[in-house]
């Protein structure tokens, strides 16, 4: 008690211990042996041995820019879906929703209870050839007569958006809900539109809901390879497929190592672009 | 029975549970148990990893009725992991005790022959000997599993089960499909095929098509059947590559015909009568899934066991329930007593003439991280 009176400052850095230490322990030592590895050269079969191998960067960078390009693709499309779909229905469950609101909420977070690969697996029903889905998009022209969408990108980006809805959406959910309705009133009381009002009111102030929502769904979902392969064909093959391809068939760790580096450093990339354009405090919300 | 599910559709689960990220160096293995490899006494627990729904189980007293006459005879009592839901995963989570000579609590684990993996386990030096004055019942074991390429003297395995690989059609969607060359070029088939994600399964029954042995793979055969897949692939006739969940679009009819395993088909048939199975003109691949004691695991405890599964009674009982083929002689004939609609299956139990007609895939090219590769990015990966 006396060492601590004496020095009142240290405290936050004693609690700050247990989560310094873990973090350490949990993600700085495996990503530094993950680096490691990631500069390795050899074969499985003759060991692995660190011999600076920059070229495995170089390697992966040239052999698998298209699945790289298409992980983020995939990840953007998916993520801008959710938002667009997840808006106006947690808009309507905060601002509408009265004393059901929390069943609502129930309904959404519900599919996360369910495991992620049976709710992907489901997909495979939902988008089945003779399944409703397709029927009704062949009814109205959206599909050919004898077309499909199980096996295509459109299955592989609806599995993503699908999949990482509910983290869009809660965050969303809470950023609206904190709303205080009186700053909406007080924007009709100075004559300005339903529309001036969302635009200059809600949106602004939904904004940290937002930025978290898209960077919880755009993240896993660059990363993501089950969607692509359940629901897609070597067509649609993301980077999350190459690496596991790499670790678990290929048993070429290194290559895999290099190619998760790549993939975190393009992730962290496009944040910085994401928080220069919407501003570092938003990100922190 | 109907809606049992086989092994092998446990893949993909197993595939999304495997972290990707499994450092070997950090992750140890959960310490103490049971057994250890250490001397030659037998211990009173056998640890045994194998695939889910691939030994017998009775549905009403929730019971492996074979494990419990193997306690019963020995007083071994037996832990039973279903924890192996796909070669390359299990191996990922085992590899790294391993290569620190550190064992992983397992006194049998079971892995595909039409894999790397069985082999690497044993050029790794990661699976013990067996001890065969402890299975004198190895007299059973088939001609045709004597001597495998990887382990030609039967020093460090024993089969548990085989499989054919061959193609399987809806007969609701079409007609029936007799060889690999009407898989991939029939354009009625357009865009309803699937195609195996292991290598040995699918390109095995291509270098047959293509007139070709898979038994003696060389690069230009090798490369020759990836040229038929990658165009079939292109034109659109293959609408994917899957592990066994074919089963279910099959089933459905959303695919018309893949490239399949046998006991899956026996298992889905008795729910979907209009599934067919055959061996394709050009013949079928076979493979096998082989026990083998991990570095540490108790050879004599593990030794026993071999020996008690490759009793005839015993392996028919297996057999009877998991659909595949079994590696014990007598079997069938065991199998006669107990249910003789099963021993009447060319499925479970091929005919000579089907025998002839299988083809094991060349072990040493299954090693080859060049095929690997290739394949992998035919894959998409």
């Amino acid at each position: 008690m006396s060492f601590l009176h004496r020095h009142k400052g240290l405290t936050p850095y004693l609690l700050l211990l247990p989560g310094i230490a873990w973090l350490a322990v949990f993600f700085l030592v495996p990503l530094g042996f993950l680096g490691y590895q990631s500069l390795e050269s050899g074969s499985f079969e003759s060991g692995y041995t660190f011999t600076w191998s920059f070229s495995n960067y170089w390697d992966a960078i040239t052999t698998y820019d298209e699945q790289l390009l298409r992980s983020f693709l995939y990840a953007g499309i998916a993520t801008i879906l959710a938002l667009a779909v997840s808006y106006p229905l947690v808009y309507w469950i905060a601002f509408r929703g009265g004393r059901w609101k929390n069943l609502f909420l129930i309904l959404i977070v519900a599919p996360l209870f369910v495991t992620y690969l049976v709710r992907t697996l489901a997909w495979l029903n939902i988008l089945a050839d003779e399944g409703p889905v397709v029927s009704a998009f062949q009814a109205i022209g959206l599909v050919a007569e004898d077309g499909r969408l199980l096996a295509t990108g459109i299955a592989v980006v609806a599995g993503i958006t699908y999949n990482f809805l509910p983290f869009m959406a809660l965050p969303l959910y809470v950023s609206l809900e904190q709303i205080d309705a009186r700053l909406l009133e007080a924007a009709e009381d100075l004559y300005a539109s339903k529309r001036q009002a969302f635009l200059r009111v809600t949106l602004p102030l939904s904004a940290p809901g937002i930025v978290a929502g898209t960077l919880l769904t755009f993240i896993p979902a660059a990363g993501d390879f089950i969607n692509a392969q359940l629901l897609g064909t070597p067509r649609q093959s993301m980077v999350g497929n190459v690496i596991q391809s790499k670790f678990l068939e290929l048993i070429d760790y290194p290559a895999a190592a290099a190619l998760s580096f790549i993939l975190m450093a393009l992730i962290l990339a496009a944040l910085l672009v994401y928080a220069r354009i919407v501003g570092t405090e938003r990100l922190t919300g | 029975m109907t809606t049992r599910i086989t092994r092998r559709q446990l893949v993909q689960r197993g595939a999304a549970g495997v972290t990707m990220l499994s450092l070997p160096g950090l992750l140890a293995a959960c310490g103490g148990g049971g057994g250890g490899g250490d001397g030659g006494e037998v211990a009173d627990v056998l640890r045994f990893s194998n695939w889910p729904l691939y030994i017998d189980f009775d549905e009403t007293t929730k019971k492996r009725p074979t494990l419990d006459e193997f306690t019963k005879q020995t007083g071994i009592e037996v832990r039973y992991y279903e924890d192996i839901n796909d070669n390359a995963s299990y191996f990922g989570k085992i590899q790294g005790p391993l290569s620190q000579g550190r064992g992983i609590d397992r006194d049998i684990v079971v892995l595909t022959d039409s894999t790397r993996f069985p082999a690497l386990m044993i050029s790794k030096g990661w699976a013990e000997e067996l001890d065969k004055d402890k299975i004198p019942n190895i007299a059973n074991l088939v001609d045709a599993q004597a001597s495998p390429p990887f382990d030609p003297d039967r020093k460090y395995s024993l089969p548990w089960q085989s499989g054919m690989t061959g193609v399987a059609w809806n007969e609701e969607v079409t007609g029936p499909v007799t060889s690999i060359q009407q898989l991939l070029e029939d354009p009625k088939l357009k865009g309803k095929v699937t195609l195996l994600t292991e290598l040995a399964d699918t390109v095995g029954l291509v270098m047959l098509s293509n007139g070709d042995d898979p038994a003696q793979v060389s690069d230009e055969s090798f490369d020759r059947a990836l040229a038929t897949v990658q165009k079939a692939v292109d034109s659109g006739q293959v609408r994917r590559f899957t592990g066994n969940d074919y089963a279910q679009p099959l089933t459905k009819g959303d695919i018309a015909a893949a490239i399949a395993w046998s006991g899956d088909v026996v298992q889905l048939l008795p729910a979907n009568p209009k599934l067919k199975w055959a061996i394709p003109e050009k013949g079928a691949m076979i493979w096998t899934d082989n026990m083998l004691i991990p570095t540490d695991g108790s050879v004599p405890t593990a030794s026993t066991y071999m020996n008690f599964v490759y009793d005839p009674k015993i392996a028919a009982q297996i057999a009877a329930y998991v659909n595949f083929t079994s590696p014990v002689t007598g079997a069938r004939e065991e199998m006669v007593k107990i249910d003789p609609e099963i021993a009447d299956n060319t499925l479970i139990f091929p005919t000579d003439e089907m025998l002839s007609d299988l083809h094991q895939f060349d072990s040493e090219a299954l090693q080859n991280e060049d095929y690997i590769q290739k394949w992998q990015t035919i894959l998409g990966a």
